[in-house]
């Protein structure tokens, strides 16, 4: 299998203070891998340098190389181009990634005519309109119609994480990247937007880069994971292992912490 | 004993929608009751009613017995004594400019407690594991998880009966949330809480009792493991199945 996403001895710091250090993993294409820490673990950063998008002040060093090329290092102009078409990303919370003066419709078809103009595909009106309308129905939401004409305020969180994915397959990545893209949502609305989430990647043969602190929403997410505590991997495996016999003492914390909640819903299992 | 009864109470923030529907329930002493519910389903309304902070529309809350008037200055520091209320998020329900000592020590001073003040602080600030140095310093010196103890001790200084937790927990880390919930288990001896949260296994590891709230309505009451073990209603149901598991 091809390489998509390789990270190695990755390092991020701002003002001399390292907040990742010596982070390595790889993706390959089609893999599905979990990223988990608690808040300030360095994961969010981690996602941002594998696509070039870290905040300025943070200097990256190592090697971020996302579909064959590197991103550390690289100018922005050049990094343009994998955005999107190599990885896109969904964050976390949909009220913030969406523009509020732009209604869905627009945003969404933005994100096709850029797709389009770059495969030489049609950009006229009607073509961007149907495709539009036809990702909104992807994403399993009502009334097409109607939400490509909705403002973001004007329908829900969970609708609004929906046409955030639908922006993000416009543009028909090899790996998506999700930070934690659940977290701001209602327990019943979080299970719909995982199953929407596991069928996309799984029928367009996606990779998918998963962060989350919550431990069983990443076990139903992906195969593999990786455990950071203080911007460091302290344990890496297939989720089975990892969850069953975690090595590490901060993964054997985090296991247990996660078992004491799930056994106090084991008289509804 | 009941300690708080809401009798069918109902609640409009504005004429053309209606909050809560015809909520009834009972709280008593020793038996800690979960309100669960999702975004809208009307919790946080409940528990400002059950906070005295707003007044139903229509229906009574009962504290100790009397109904709730909010005019009743008397009777109203007699309840804020009684109930005293933990948020969601630690790092605005602490006044940053005041020292930790003077936030735990409030409510003695604004209910009229009298007493000791160091002596009563020193107490609360050990029933919450913090060490008695934290007095001195300010709520930014602290993570979430220390705060979160700081707004329980300034909680517990007026020896309530009742403690109102709203999502107290859910803008923790795991790891420290789990020694929160066992700090709330030690409390829960000698106080009787109120958990707001959208989180059952939160609430199954609290609360003998519980609500399941829908769009202002109880959809289901009783016993929590009962509940739990053969849920009727099927937005219970959903709710439960909603719930991501750990691999067994």
């Amino acid at each position: 299998m091809t390489t998509l996403l390789d990270i190695r001895e990755l390092n991020i710091e701002a003002n001399g203070k390292k907040l990742v250090s010596d982070l390595s993993f790889t993706i390959a294409a089609g893999e599905r891998l979990g990223l988990i820490g608690e808040s300030g673990s360095g994961k969010s950063l981690t996602a941002l340098a594998a696509i070039g998008l870290l905040p300025e002040g943070l200097q990256a060093s190592g090697s971020v190389i996302l579909d064959n090329r590197q991103v550390i290092g690289a100018r922005d102009r050049d990094l343009v181009p994998l955005r999107g078409t190599a990885a896109a990303v969904i964050f976390q919370e949909p009220l913030t990634a969406l523009d509020p003066l732009m209604k869905i419709g627009q945003q969404v078809g933005n994100a096709v005519k850029r797709r389009a103009k770059r495969d030489g595909g049609p950009t006229d009106k009607a073509s961007i309109q149907r495709e539009v309308l036809a990702l909104l129905d992807q994403v399993a939401l009502p009334d097409p119609y109607r939400i490509s004409a909705a403002w973001p305020h004007e329908i829900s969180g969970g609708q609004r994480q929906r046409a955030a994915i639908a922006m993000a397959l416009a543009c028909k990545p090899k790996l998506l990247i999700a930070d934690e893209p659940t977290t701001a949502l209602d327990v019943t609305t979080q299970a719909e937007i995982l199953a929407l989430l596991g069928k996309l990647v799984r029928e367009r043969d996606m990779a998918l880069l998963f962060i989350s602190h919550d431990l069983p929403v990443v076990a139903g997410a992906v195969e593999r994971v990786v455990v950071m505590q203080h911007g460091r991997v302290v344990e890496t495996g297939a989720v089975s292992t990892v969850f069953d016999q975690p090595e590490h003492a901060y993964t054997q914390s985090l296991v247990a912490a996660a078992r004491a909640f799930d056994d106090a819903l084991e008289i509804a299992r | 004993m009941s300690l708080i009864e809401v009798r069918n109470v109902s609640f409009s923030y504005t004429r053309q929608s209606r909050t809560l529907h015809d909520i009834n329930l009972t709280l008593r002493k020793g038996c800690n009751l979960g309100i669960v519910g999702e975004s809208g389903s009307g919790k946080t309304t409940l528990l400002r009613l059950l906070l005295g902070l707003n007044k139903p529309t229509s229906g009574e809350v009962r504290f100790e017995g009397s109904p709730l008037d909010l005019g009743n200055r008397q009777m109203m520091r007699g309840f804020r004594r009684g109930v005293q209320a933990v948020f969601q998020d630690p790092y605005s329900s602490l006044d940053p400019r005041q020292r930790v000592f003077d936030i735990i020590a409030e409510p003695l001073r604004s209910l009229g407690i009298d007493g000791d003040k160091n002596e009563a602080v020193t107490q609360v600030l050990k029933a919450v594991g913090l060490s008695s140095d934290a007095t001195e310093r300010y709520p930014h010196e602290f993570s979430g998880g220390q705060r979160q103890r700081i707004a329980i001790a300034r909680a517990i200084i007026s020896r309530p009966d009742i403690i109102l937790a709203d999502e107290v927990v859910s803008a923790l880390d795991l790891s420290t949330r789990i020694r929160i919930v066992e700090l709330l288990k030690e409390l829960s001896a000698t106080m009787t809480f109120v958990l707001v949260s959208h989180d059952l296994s939160l609430v199954s590891s609290l609360c003998e009792e519980m609500i399941i709230l829908e769009r202002g309505h109880i959809v289901e009451a009783g016993k929590t493991h009962e509940i739990l073990a053969n849920p009727g209603h099927s937005y219970t149901q959903k709710l439960l199945g909603s719930i991501p598991r750990m691999p067994r």
